[in-house]
């Protein structure tokens, strides 16, 4: 379906070693190491086993509810198109991955990390989880596969999201709740590599975003890049040519680079990636490609957020999903290489274009793509009447309606 | 003959951990002294100390939460080694403070500062580029971990590049809860043995003397953390009193041994 990699293809990376450019890695205790290189087989064997191919696209299919629909949103194409210029004023298209079971994209990726764990014989799952989505993703395919799950959740973010900790139970999950440090996603994944390092016979650790030493960067990747194959099927089928401009949210970043990815060789397919602004890039925000600069954490090399000493300083975002003081190692080296730009909203522009797609086509979107639509509705106008944006609208808003009506001053 | 190769030449060594800046460090590296710690290990604090348990991530938070920088951690090893000449000094922590500044300051810091050696938790011998030639090239022993999970297959790999001793981590876990068995002790050190020509050391889950006396009997050193941690938590300010005292039931179990 895509064009083939060359040898100065964009979808070459990582490395034998794990490494996207300087970025990404196996920057793990020497416990975790053996298992690192053993999962990193597992995979090797898997990816070209048809079997589990096979299996990973029945699930897709049938359980996830894939494919996903692409598109046109008419209303806010024509209400973005109010502000531009004569000439001016871009169609925008929607991937629909929020109609996913579960509500989000993060069940793809958990899909083909349990059959890679049943592959492994690993008899107990673990995660971690900031919104709750991945959690719930999570213990879903748990559920499905009859395997134990305990999950990792900060305890702010569990008392923030008690619907997704209710969900995460009633699909018989063990739900953790992490005191350390802030208690959100970071302390969440530190509180699950303790875990992993202490039960490294039995257990396997899904990891919910590209991120984490390799080879999670390059699998979660390759499990979320069903997005972008089938949206550019999609749309060379509906419009007979590709998109023009790609937009997604970032947290962790597997959303966007599932989209991206099948993409990056497409000389005509500009990118956009759009981190969390939070307060504005000048106070509490969890963009760390606009505010971070190179460093180790969580397996991995990458952009975060920091200060002159290295000590790892507390996202903020008012999407639980984007509150991660890190970015996957892939996007950070699109970002050196340029192959993909990179901008940020903030909480307040998000919430603007949470309720902007509500209204316009009926559609209530996560926080996290809100961000993505933020992002949409100051581009749109700039561009030619007949130029495609395709914005992955990677969850739901389900989850998110009480932290928006609490920021709207609703009281429910 | 470097300061860590005259320590173990003179049989078992205690090696003792605490956090840098939590508690009054100065006043209490030198009760570890004066207890008849052989080595001190010191910790630079880190934010996301992902590798510990409980004792020592509040540990980590403590000195953090006190203003504690990574100069601060020179400047204490600096002192050390002023008033403690002749007593090896290891860092140990995570790789982000360490390679922030880029390696070779790093390196060049330690070897201003008379430190003797670095343990890097997160940087396995995959990653060493991050960080060990700038160390080797500072002289500056670079000890790594090996783990019950380090077979013999990965061994030569851990060792290739590192000096100083070798940190074996008795249990596949996270520091200072469960205790491995002695046996499995026993057979790993005789296991690393066999590669090693560099001093074994074997550390998380040590707590009292009877355990120090057992691994001493078989390895060439004893690492206690957690359990020095937990009285600095204790006592604070007056922590120096409680450490030294432990410290040398420690040490008297490890120096007789053998």
């Amino acid at each position: 379906m895509t064009a083939t990699p060359t040898a100065n293809s964009y979808r070459n990376q990582p490395d034998e070693h794990g490494h996207f450019g300087q970025f990404g890695g196996r920057y793990v205790a020497e416990t975790l190491m053996p298992l690192v290189l053993a999962l990193e087989q597992e995979y090797n064997r898997a990816k070209v086993d048809p079997a589990f191919k096979a299996e990973f696209d029945d699930l897709l299919e049938h359980y996830v509810g894939r494919p996903s629909p692409l598109y046109f949103a008419p209303r806010l194409t024509e209400e973005l198109g109010k502000s531009a210029l004569p000439g001016k004023g871009a169609q925008v298209w929607f991937k629909r991955d929020e109609l996913n079971h579960t509500g989000a994209h993060k069940i793809n990726n958990c899909i083909g990390q349990i059959l890679l764990a049943i592959r492994m014989g690993k008899t107990r799952i673990i995660a971690e989880t900031g919104a709750g989505q991945h959690g719930v993703a999570t213990a879903t395919v748990c559920a499905r596969f009859g395997l134990p799950c305990v999950v990792y959740m900060g305890a702010t973010d569990v008392a923030r999201q008690a619907p997704n900790v209710f969900r995460m139970k009633l699909l018989g999950a063990e739900v953790v709740p992490v005191t350390a440090g802030a208690a959100t996603l970071k302390d969440a994944m530190n509180e699950a590599l303790r875990d992993w390092v202490a039960n490294v016979h039995d257990t396997f650790y899904i990891i919910g975003t590209a991120a984490g030493p390799h080879p999670y960067p390059e699998l979660v990747r390759d499990f979320q890049s069903v997005i972008g194959k089938e949206a550019r099927a999609q749309m060379l089928s509906r419009t007979g040519r590709l998109p023009d401009l790609l937009v997604a949210a970032i947290g962790g970043g597997s959303n966007a680079i599932g989209l991206f990815h099948p993409f990056l060789d497409d000389p005509s397919v500009k990118m956009l990636g759009v981190e969390a602004a939070g307060h504005g890039l000048d106070k509490e925000h969890a963009a760390s490609l606009a505010g971070g600069r190179a460093g180790i954490l969580h397996g991995n090399k990458t952009y975060l957020l920091q200060d002159d000493d290295g000590q790892i300083v507390e996202g903020h975002s008012i999407s639980a999903g984007l509150d991660y003081p890190g970015i996957g190692p892939e996007h950070a080296w699109l970002k050196e290489v340029g192959r993909v730009d990179y901008t940020s909203v903030t909480d307040i522009e998000a919430l603007d274009g949470f309720q902007l797609l509500c209204r316009t086509e009926g559609i209530i979107p996560a926080l996290e793509p809100a961000h993505a639509i933020a992002a949409v509705k100051k581009i749109a106008p700039t561009l030619p009447k007949d130029t495609i944006i395709l914005a992955n609208l990677c969850g739901r808003g389900d989850k998110d309606i009480f932290s928006v009506a609490e920021h709207l001053g609703v009281e429910l | 003959m470097t300061r860590l190769s005259t320590t173990f030449a003179k049989g078992p060594a205690l090696i003792t951990f605490v956090t840098g800046g939590d508690g009054p460090t100065d006043a209490i590296l030198d009760a570890l002294v004066a207890g008849g710690a052989d080595v001190i290990e010191l910790g630079m604090p880190f934010t996301d100390p992902m590798a510990d348990g409980p004792a020592i991530q509040a540990a980590n938070l403590r000195s953090l939460g006190a203003g504690t920088k990574t100069a601060d951690i020179f400047r204490i090893a600096a002192a050390f080694r002023v008033r403690h000449p002749e007593v090896p000094l290891v860092l140990m922590g995570y790789a982000n403070p360490m390679i922030t500044r880029g390696p070779e300051w790093f390196a060049a810091e330690c070897a201003k500062a008379g430190v003797d050696g670095v343990i890097c938790v997160d940087i396995p011998p995959e990653e060493d580029p991050e960080l060990g030639p700038a160390l080797r090239a500072a002289g500056v022993s670079l000890i790594r971990l090996a783990t019950p999970t380090t077979d013999a297959a990965r061994l030569p790999a851990v060792l290739e590049g590192s000096s100083g001793f070798l940190y074996y981590v008795s249990v596949t876990g996270i520091t200072g809860l469960q205790q491995a068995a002695q046996t499995s002790i026993d057979e790993a050190v005789s296991r690393l043995k066999v590669h090693a020509t560099i001093p074994v050391a074997v550390g998380f889950g040590v707590r009292t003397p009877e355990q120090a006396a057992a691994i001493a009997k078989v390895a060439d050193g004893v690492v206690v953390g957690s359990a020095l941690v937990d009285l600095v938590a204790k006592h604070g300010a007056a922590a120096a009193g409680p450490v030294g005292e432990l410290t040398r039931a420690l040490a008297q179990a490890v120096h007789s041994a053998r």
